[in-house]
């Protein structure tokens, strides 16, 4: 009895070398790849793979941009009753779209959550990741993420009910506080708490629905996350005016567009499409004047940005007129910001740091030449 | 003549069935490790092409982030090791207890469901097929919102006297807190322990003697009992104390307390899977013979006593295989605990990966970890289920 399992295993084993054996060579004629476990491997750039297309490539072959965005906070991602995405964010997949395609409507809405989004980027399920991003080391190195110019310039705030007699971050002590998981939020809380010996605790959800239903329910007493989070969900709470957010600002939140690692052309033109709407507010080119412009304008800047002269778009492996789509198509900063934010919205958020630098704000576009 | 040639390799080896068989398995072995081999290339020239090559390094730095409920020392300076293991105790904590209360619940609801008396057995039957055909996320976010959240504020607290509150933060319950004379009384406890352990070993050897087996078990404790409430007097001052929950700030502090979050991804796995096991006992005890009860009636036993000495030790082979799986499913569905709120190993792992950007790393880790509870329950159930399988006529 006991034989016949003991050669089977025996035979099973030397086969499991042989293909072990045989499969371990095929790497070894690209060296310095399969065994270096202990020398630093990330020094060691990987054989680039074989010249596979380009994002740019693979997007117009695919004839529609696949834009990683949220769906629940409106003002800035946020899906409507009818089926269509609205928002800050979704404005810029839409320029980028146009910059492009020359159209605002190639664009496949791909909704995340917080912790899915990198996962999808890095796995290229995504080919831009627009989704209030905050721009951190961390994830722009271990990550694989490149991050495109801040268009949003955020910090983290906190809600709390008004009747909870909670006026500063002090008054938090021995407080239950409902957050996010995979946010940055949560290490700002830990890091914000822990400097200033506040005990607490966190509970973590892994939805803003569920995190705001769970402070609604009074599971907790504040809701944290960005100020301009808090303002959108605020807007859906059933009674928005017995609510407030603190005026301490935990921390710092850079919100931008995210590409992976590894497609410089592509990167480029993210990060310049960005540019183009900030330099459209800085030359009052908007959506309304831009034809104007174009046939008119004698400023060699704006000739530039909505080529007129020169091969911008060209170099960016675009069409030249990809500022002028954008512009014409979505609009400026200025309008992207006022259509979603601005005074007409129901959030009415400051521009504050978000004006352009002639304003003393810090958007800042380097010259397109 | 023909087995001769046969032996001697007159058949070639190709057309012997025994090489064949031997010639088959390697060929599908070798596929799979080829398969796998590939997939595990793909993965990590994938991942080294994206500039994030694997490494479990990470597992050494700061965590930096807080976790709500924590079994050992945790803190924001705490390493991701640390932050996984806290994940994992809390995995355990929900498994083990949602296993002890699912079996118990899923018993008592698959004998019920036997039950003679119809509204006992129809009520039963309505609560199995009514859980077990609600998905379990479901069941699980209705918990949450519906029933944990909406429990009264701290503020307006249900409270029982001064010994427990009901709140949508939690329940906090007064507990027992070593006191000065612990230090003294433990030791009492344990002589206690031993000897209420060597009452019930002789009163059983006495069984065995006499053929008429003493309730030992009993005996055991009640000996247990009396000697430990004898050591509390005889300590020196009290060797507990109770530690009262009161209302300090916004929240609930001392005593003993569960969080809504606990409380709702247990209470989801209890329900959830007992309606499971409801229906392997029952099919346990309907597979015993009807003429087991039949001579356990004549014979005068009682119906306790018929289900206890006769059907249940019978039903237990037939029972024990499918209730292992049971176990294996509450254990891996504790991972939808992050819906709730409940900082599992998964919830835990989820922030990790979005902290550390270590989503393959993490994902390898955790499936490890559910891999060996799940092999460490099986190994578990199997050994019980060879200690009570009865010995085939």
């Amino acid at each position: 009895m006991f034989r016949k399992p003991l050669v089977i295993l025996l035979v099973l084993l030397a086969a499991v070398l042989v293909v072990a054996a045989c499969a371990g060579q095929q790497p070894a004629e690209q060296p310095a790849e399969q065994p270096a476990q202990e020398q630093p491997a990330q020094q060691e750039e990987p054989t680039p793979a074989p010249a596979a297309k380009t994002t740019l490539e693979v997007v117009k072959e695919r004839g529609k941009l696949i834009c990683g965005v949220n769906q629940a906070v409106p003002g800035f991602g946020f899906l409507q009753p009818d089926g269509s995405f609205a928002g800050f964010d979704i404005d810029f997949c839409k320029a980028l779209s146009a910059a492009i395609f020359g159209n605002t409507d190639s664009v496949e809405y791909r909704p995340l959550t917080a912790k899915q989004r990198f996962t999808a980027l890095q796995a290229g399920e995504i080919d831009v990741l627009i989704r209030n991003t905050t721009w951190t080391l961390t994830r722009d190195t271990e990550l694989g993420a490149n991050f495109a110019p801040t268009t949003f310039y955020d910090g983290q705030g906190i809600t709390v009910r008004k009747d909870s007699g909670i006026t500063t971050l002090d008054d938090l002590e021995g407080a239950s506080i409902c957050v996010s998981a995979g946010t940055t939020t949560e290490l700002n809380l830990a890091d914000q708490m822990a400097a200033r010996g506040i005990e607490y605790t966190p509970v973590v959800f892994e939805t803003a629905d569920e995190t705001t239903g769970a402070y609604l329910d009074g599971r907790c007493d504040a809701y944290t996350t960005d100020k301009s989070g808090l303002v959108a969900r605020m807007s859906l709470f059933p009674n928005p005016e017995e609510h407030m957010i603190l005026e301490e600002t935990l921390s710092k939140e850079p919100l931008g567009p995210v590409v992976r690692h590894g497609d410089d052309q592509w990167f480029d033109i993210v990060t310049w499409m960005v540019f183009a709407t900030f330099t459209g507010e800085e030359y009052g080119v908007n959506s309304q004047n831009v034809d104007d412009m174009k046939a008119n304008a004698t400023d060699p800047n704006i000739r530039k940005l909505l080529g007129v002269e020169g091969d911008m778009g060209a170099k960016l492996g675009l069409s030249n007129d990809w500022a002028y789509n954008i512009i014409k198509q979505v609009g400026n900063y200025a309008e992207i910001y006022d259509r979603n934010l601005g005074p007409n919205t129901v959030f009415n958020l400051a521009r504050g740091l978000n004006s352009s630098w002639i304003d003393g704000g810090l958007l800042y576009a380097p010259p397109i030449r | 003549m023909t087995t001769n040639t046969s032996e001697h390799g007159a058949v070639p080896f190709w057309r012997d069935e025994r090489y064949i068989q031997i010639i088959a398995q390697v060929i599908v072995v070798a596929a799979l490790v080829a398969l796998f081999y590939w997939l595990i290339h793909n993965l990590l020239t994938g991942l080294a092409a994206l500039g994030i090559p694997l490494s479990f390094r990470f597992l050494g730095i700061e965590a930096q982030f807080d976790i709500g409920e924590t079994l050992i020392e945790y803190s924001r300076n705490s390493t991701y090791a640390q932050a996984i293991l806290v994940g994992l105790l809390n995995t355990i904590k929900v498994s083990f207890i949602g296993i002890i209360f699912a079996t118990i619940v899923g018993v008592i609801v698959g004998i019920a469901r036997l039950s003679r008396n119809w509204l006992v057995s129809r009520i039963a039957a309505v609560y199995v097929q009514v859980l077990r055909n609600i998905p379990l996320l479901v069941f699980l976010i209705f918990l949450s919102t519906t029933v944990f959240h909406k429990l009264p504020r701290v503020q307006q607290a249900l409270a029982l006297g001064k010994m427990a509150f009901l709140t949508n933060r939690g329940i906090y319950t007064v507990w027992p807190v070593p006191a000065e004379g612990w230090n003294v009384y433990k030791w009492l406890l344990l002589g206690s322990f031993v000897i209420g352990v060597l009452v019930a070993i002789y009163f059983y050897r006495q069984g065995l003697r006499t053929g008429r087996m003493p309730l030992y078990w009993l005996w055991g404790f009640l000996t247990f009992l009396a000697l430990s409430i004898i050591a509390w007097f005889v300590a020196p001052g009290a060797p507990l104390a109770l530690d009262y929950p009161y209302l300090a700030g916004r929240n609930f502090k001392g005593g003993q307390s569960l969080t809504p979050e606990f409380m709702a991804i247990l209470s989801g796995l209890v329900i959830y899977t007992s309606a499971f096991i409801a229906e392997v006992v029952r099919a346990g005890i309907q597979a015993v013979s009807k003429g087991q009860r039949e001579a356990a009636t004549a014979v005068g036993l009682t119906s306790f006593q018929t289900m206890r000495l006769v059907i249940f030790p019978q039903a237990m082979r037939v029972i024990i295989p499918p209730l292992t799986s049971q176990y294996l499913n509450l254990t891996k569905n504790s991972s939808l605990a992050i819906a709730v709120g409940y900082p599992d190993l998964f919830a835990v792992g989820s922030t990790i990966i979005n902290q550390s950007g270590r989503a393959v790393e993490v994902i390898l880790i955790t499936m490890a970890v559910y891999l060996t509870f799940s092999l460490l329950t099986s190994l578990f159930m199997n050994w019980y289920n060879r200690h009570t399988r009865l010995v085939e006529r």
